[in-house]
């Protein structure tokens, strides 16, 4: 034992010897195999960011041009009506979109994790909606919230004369239509992943917690959720990107309707820079959006992730 | 008869000279629904069947919004298509301007459309700087309102000839438990209703100090503010009616539980489609029965540069055939619009189109809002209009101050 350990170190001296480790060519195959992304990274992502943010200044039109207005895009853009009732539309979705989602995600999964029957049809059930686009998504809850044909209409039917759910034809309410057909389609995956960190707890934990007598809502609330941190960490940066990116649900469901009332901040992006055919502008509204990701995502982050491995 | 046998030989020439080099033309335009479809699959047998070139389809769906980013991007990017569609206007403004698109002149001059091209202003939209960039091939008008003549029947009324008379006909039909004024929940058929109801009803002069002129006191004028406060009441009109696309409130109103619509002559083909008939079923009203002129809209062609003489050749070829009469008639007979030559019959006619060729031959004609605004001041008018249209809360001095803003930076 005692021989082949020294004999082991020998080798391994002899060959550090014989090679200098140069930090460049350590695991020179993974670098070379990383390069491809290394590089969209940097010039498709970075690249492309920079030139939006320098193009933002300008009055480009239809096509990019190097035509110096300084900050004249980004105060028009917040003079615009339409971009602030998108922002406010974006906070409203973004906040209730969060809770409900995380909060429905688990009980879901928590529910399942309780060793029901017929777990596997559920879990599909609640996952298919994941699997269509926002797009089919939007059409079908435009046809289920519309007034005439669909969840109004059913109930009025019924006999139920003066009931009323409107809500894609109300400026007030409007974003809990697109909020309800957000939660449809996006709790299944979040419940998915609760349920995969629920499985990862240790069947010992519920024993002691038992042994204890501990109640089980209690259990979850206080020794499983604390535990399952790091899952529910990657469902909020999984819901989050989802907000952010908030567009084709809108368009396919209300169009940014009625009026104004449902426009969202990527939506104004779009708008402006192919159907107003000024990219100047649109490029000011995405790199608001890119701020307000930066100035939320990145403090966070480092609290997150960096704070992690120090400790 | 002589013009058309000029014309003819003018093509036959052009024909001969690029006679050995047959390309392929791509062709990408936005028009899928079943009767555009149809109308563009004229174009596309008029190529195929008069020259040697041959027509490679690159249709986009999703219509004109989805459909021009990626034309621009394919433009900027290098691959240009031989041809595209665009609207009349000055959509196409920068690509001519940065020297993108193929200078037609030469074909213009020995086509003569100069004197063919009617209104001449469909000419000018194409023209920059004295150069011709662009084949206008339709013209679509916005200045219509479709009433449902069951609906006044119903509510024991006459068909009413006018706006004025209309908006005095609306409480008894209300009362018949009829929705007086279908509107659509999309922001350009708000703005474009509010378009008309500004030319109906506040002249065409108006119209032009703001639109052409970029006049911001005549947007300030207490006549522009009567045409604000009748949209105001259009509102209540509409009240009852929640729909989203323009086709579903044309069909409120084809099936009588709404008995008017402010909608461009597009709508015609959904009554057509229906089995309806002008006269009977449906009533139209040019300019809302109150100004009787039409805008001209509508679609034109641009042949992108691609410094290759043979392509060169056929683009030229092709911007020829899409304005000669055979084929202007048969692909405005298919489509539904009006052609840009005054000298061709269409093969079917009804009323409601004769109307508008009577006025289309006598001139009462004006240019589309497109021809006038920059798009970015467009959609910043359609965003005030549908904000101001779904906000009963807002002021009519809150809209007009705003809309006198956007008139006063708009270029």
């Amino acid at each position: 034992m005692a021989i082949a350990e020294s004999g082991e170190t020998t080798v391994t001296r002899r060959t550090a010897a014989a090679k200098k480790p140069i930090r460049l060519f350590r695991n020179l195959w993974s670098k070379i195999a990383l390069t491809p992304m290394i590089l969209t990274a940097v010039v498709v992502f970075m690249g492309g960011t920079i030139w939006t943010i320098v193009y933002s200044f300008t009055n480009s039109g239809l096509l990019p041009r190097l035509n110096w207005v300084g900050l004249d895009q980004y105060e028009r853009l917040w003079s615009t009506a339409k971009w602030i009732v998108s922002i406010k539309n974006l906070a409203i979705y973004g906040v209730f979109s969060l809770t409900f989602t995380l909060v429905i995600g688990f009980v879901l999964a928590a529910l399942l994790d309780r060793k029901i029957r017929f777990e596997d049809t559920f879990r599909t059930i609640f996952l298919y909606p994941f699997a269509l686009s926002f797009i089919v998504t939007g059409l079908v809850w435009q046809w289920i919230l519309n007034p005439e044909f669909g969840i109004q209409g059913i109930v009025r039917g019924w006999g139920w004369e003066s009931f009323t759910f409107n809500p894609l034809n109300d400026p007030e309410i409007v974003m809990f239509g697109l909020l309800i057909a957000g939660l449809w389609q996006g709790t299944g995956l979040i419940m998915c992943i609760m349920l995969a960190g629920l499985r990862g707890i240790d069947e010992d934990i519920w024993k002691a917690a038992r042994v204890d007598g501990i109640g089980v809502v209690k259990t979850y609330v206080q020794i499983i959720i604390p535990m399952m941190r790091p899952v529910f960490v990657t469902a909020v940066v999984l819901i989050t990107s989802g907000i952010i990116k908030l567009y084709d649900l809108v368009v396919a469901q209300t169009a940014g309707g009625p009026g104004i009332a449902s426009e969202v901040p990527a939506k104004y992006v779009m708008t402006t820079m192919f159907g107003g055919q000024n990219l100047g502008q649109g490029f000011a509204a995405s790199t608001m959006m890119l701020l307000s990701v930066v100035i939320i995502l990145i403090p966070w982050a480092l609290l997150e992730f960096g704070g992690r491995k120090r400790g | 008869m002589k013009l058309t046998t000029k014309l003819l030989a003018a093509t036959a020439m052009v024909s001969a000279a690029s006679a050995a080099n047959a390309v392929e033309l791509e062709v990408m335009h936005w028009w899928t629904s079943g009767g555009e479809a149809a109308a563009v699959g004229k174009f596309a047998e008029a190529v195929n069947e008069r020259t040697e070139h041959t027509w490679i389809d690159g249709a986009i769906a999703g219509g004109g919004d989805t459909a021009r980013p990626v034309m621009v991007s394919r433009i900027i990017g290098g691959d240009p298509p031989a041809a595209f569609q665009f609207n009349h206007g000055r959509q196409a403004e920068e690509l001519i301007e940065a020297g993108l698109m193929l200078d037609l002149t030469d074909v213009a001059e020995a086509e003569g459309w100069e004197d063919i091209v009617n209104p001449p202003s469909l000419l000018d939209a194409c023209t920059v700087d004295g150069r011709v960039y662009c084949a206008p091939v339709n013209i679509h008008s916005w200045q219509w309102m479709w009433l449902s003549n069951a609906a006044f029947e119903n509510a024991g009324l006459e068909v009413p000839s006018s706006w004025t008379e209309f908006v005095a006909m609306a409480p008894a039909l209300r009362e018949a438990g009829i929705v007086p004024l279908a509107m659509g929940g999309q922001s350009w058929q708000q703005s474009g209703a509010f378009g008309v109801m500004n030319v109906a009803l506040a002249g065409e002069d108006l119209w032009f100090r703001i639109n052409r002129d970029k006049d911001a006191s005549a947007v300030r004028s207490p006549e522009f503010r009567a045409v604000l406060e009748a949209f105001g009441e259009a509102r209540n009109l509409a009240e009852g009616l929640d729909v989203l696309d323009w086709n579903l409130a044309t069909a409120a109103v084809i099936e009588d539980r709404a008995a008017a619509q402010i909608m461009g002559d597009w709508a015609q083909g959904e009554f057509q489609v229906a089995g309806e008939v002008e006269g009977e079923d449906y009533t139209c009203l040019a300019g809302l029965g109150e100004t009787a002129i039409l805008s001209t809209g509508g679609d034109a062609f641009y042949f992108p540069v691609t410094g290759d003489p043979e392509i060169e050749a056929a683009q030229k070829e092709m911007a020829a055939l899409l304005l000669s009469p055979e084929v202007q008639v048969s692909f405005n007979s298919a489509k539904g619009s009006l052609p840009i030559r005054g000298d061709v019959d269409l093969t079917t006619v009804n009323a409601c189109t004769q109307t508008g060729l009577d006025l289309l031959a006598n001139g009462n004609v004006m240019p589309d809002g497109n021809q006038l605004i920059a798009p970015d001041a467009q959609s910043q008018i359609n965003d005030l209009m549908t904000e101001f249209w779904n906000d009963p809360a807002m002021s009519i001095d809150d809209v007009q101050e705003r809309y006198a803003q956007i008139i006063e930076n708009a270029s």
